[in-house]
């Protein structure tokens, strides 16, 4: 991979830190008039999703990470690897291990697409879209006219997710959910 | 991108600040001079870089020039020929500097006082700057005054090793140990002292270690510790303006240069002609004076209270 200067990191350029690769989130140029230049960098680093802050004299380069984000179609499990196909029409197809799955594990849904991140060619990450629908499959029996206002009742979705929805939420009820909170945000529509 | 990045009320600002800072100038007798951007000689600082404009004399030569890093030498020989007070509002040049307060072309308001003290240029600093941002009379400290606050840390006595333990745990270097003791320094005033400083009320850094010096001239402060006299103002956290009790002594100024040249070489940067002018003028004879470079830019920012310097500038680096 290439290196790159202090001068060219921007928002988003992937590169290598501490044999991570980090992603990078912001850069601010700091020099006294009379002085030596530094650049204070924040990265994400995608492993652990952390925030490092780092300086670096300026004029200073990290090598360059083999990290792509690609949308791709989810598949199924066997349990110990999530698969993923390339949306870009080559069928490609990649195995995701419980580490880049994390949090995403508990809104996959067969056939939508999720943003995988690659890194040297394996599934580092998987990040779902902001809002998924999925099906309710347990929860108390709806209560009727109950629209408004009012508690809330906890509800298992298709994927084994819980969240809290309003009380006339009913087994079979498709839910939109904000992946960001795990919140329920509506009934999907259609 | 063909718009400005910045209102047409900066714009307004910038014109009635300058008008302002000319009146503040005419009405104390110091005269407003214009000396050339370009120079067959350049800023020898290792830590400036200068651009580079090269044009064909006629068929059969080509000159190279530099942009200036500051009006400093040029005006200093005018200083010397016996102009007197002098100030000037210009553009200045530092290859790579850009930032949210830095720009690669800037403009600088610079100054001489002949027979100022320091001290005597600080309050005239102070009565600009004060005027200007409507702020209470700045506070003064030392540079060994700070480090002591910030960072329990004497700048002069700590060991190089302390100041890039310093460096590592909190300003987050990685790798401390190709820095020297300037680079420690430069980098926690930087990040953990600078943006600390002049938010009450604007602040004065006075008493900088000799090898900060820069064109200051050096003395002995009351711990013996070898200081150069600058002072720095700072307002908001934002280095604002850099004063100096001027060298003026020919053969020392012609030794930081080749100082200068050494340390470039050094850092394998490309060498750059000094000015012999600048030496033939001191040794000519400078006045006794003390001069100050402004930030004009960052000066309007914090008139405008904001943020960045491409909500002050037309067309910034990346429009230009």
């Amino acid at each position: 991979m290439a290196n790159f200067s202090t001068n060219e990191f921007k928002g988003g350029l992937k590169v290598m830190l501490d044999g991570d690769p980090c992603s990078i989130l912001e850069n601010e140029y700091v020099k006294p008039g009379k002085g030596q230049a530094f650049n204070r960098v924040k990265l994400r680093n995608l492993k652990t999703g952390r925030v490092w802050e780092r300086t670096f004299k300026s004029g200073e380069s990290l090598e360059g990470a083999d990290v792509m984000e690609h949308d791709m179609e989810y598949l199924y499990t066997d349990g110990e690897f999530w698969h993923f196909m390339m949306t870009d029409g080559s069928f490609e197809q990649h195995g995701a291990d419980e580490n880049a799955v994390a949090e995403a594990q508990k809104w996959l849904k067969e056939q939508d697409v999720y943003v995988v991140t690659l890194y040297n060619g394996a599934p580092l990450n998987v990040a779902p879209p902001n809002f998924v629908e999925l099906e309710v499959v347990e929860t108390d029996p709806g209560l009727k006219g109950d629209t408004a206002q009012g508690g809330t009742k906890p509800a298992t979705l298709t994927t084994g997710a819980v969240v809290n929805v309003p009380l006339f939420i009913n087994i079979g009820e498709v839910l939109r959910i904000d992946t960001r909170t795990g919140e329920y945000v509506s009934r999907a529509k259609g | 991108m063909w718009q400005p990045s910045c209102s047409h009320t900066a714009i307004k600002a910038r014109a009635e600040l300058y008008a302002q800072l000319r009146a503040f100038f005419s009405a104390r007798n110091v005269l407003e001079v214009d000396t050339p951007l370009m120079s067959v000689s350049g800023s020898t600082d290792p830590h400036l870089a200068s651009y580079r404009a090269s044009g064909n004399q006629d068929a059969h030569q080509s000159l190279n020039f530099f942009l200036q890093t500051s009006p400093e030498f040029a005006m200093k020989r005018l200083l010397a020929s016996g102009l007197g007070d002098i100030y000037q509002l210009c553009k200045s040049f530092r290859e790579a500097e850009q930032g949210g307060r830095h720009n690669p072309e800037f403009t600088m308001l610079e100054w001489y006082r002949v027979g100022f003290s320091l001290t005597e240029l600080m309050e005239e600093i102070a009565d600009l700057v004060c005027e200007q941002l409507s702020l209470e009379r700045p506070i003064v400290y030392t540079y060994r005054e700070v480090f002591l606050k910030y960072l329990e840390i004497d700048p002069f006595s700590a060991e190089l090793s302390e100041l890039q333990a310093l460096c590592s745990s909190q300003a987050g270097l990685a790798e401390v140990e190709t820095l020297d003791r300037d680079a420690c320094l430069d980098l926690l005033i930087s990040v953990c002292i600078e943006p600390k400083l002049g938010f009450d009320r604007p602040c004065f850094l006075t008493d900088y270690p000799a090898s900060q010096a820069s064109l200051a001239r050096i003395e002995v402060d009351s711990f013996g510790n070898r200081v150069g006299k600058r002072a720095e103002l700072y307002v908001n956290g934002i280095e604002l303006a850099n004063a100096y009790d001027e060298l003026v002594d020919a053969s020392e100024q012609e030794a930081r240069f080749i100082e200068d040249r050494r340390a470039r070489h050094e850092l394998k940067l490309a060498n750059v002609p000094y000015d012999k002018n600048l030496v033939s003028a001191l040794a000519s004879g400078l006045p006794e004076c003390s001069g100050v470079a402004l930030g004009v830019d960052r000066l309007l920012m914090l008139k405008l209270k904001v943020s960045s310097i491409q909500e002050v500038l037309s067309f910034p680096i990346d429009r230009a």
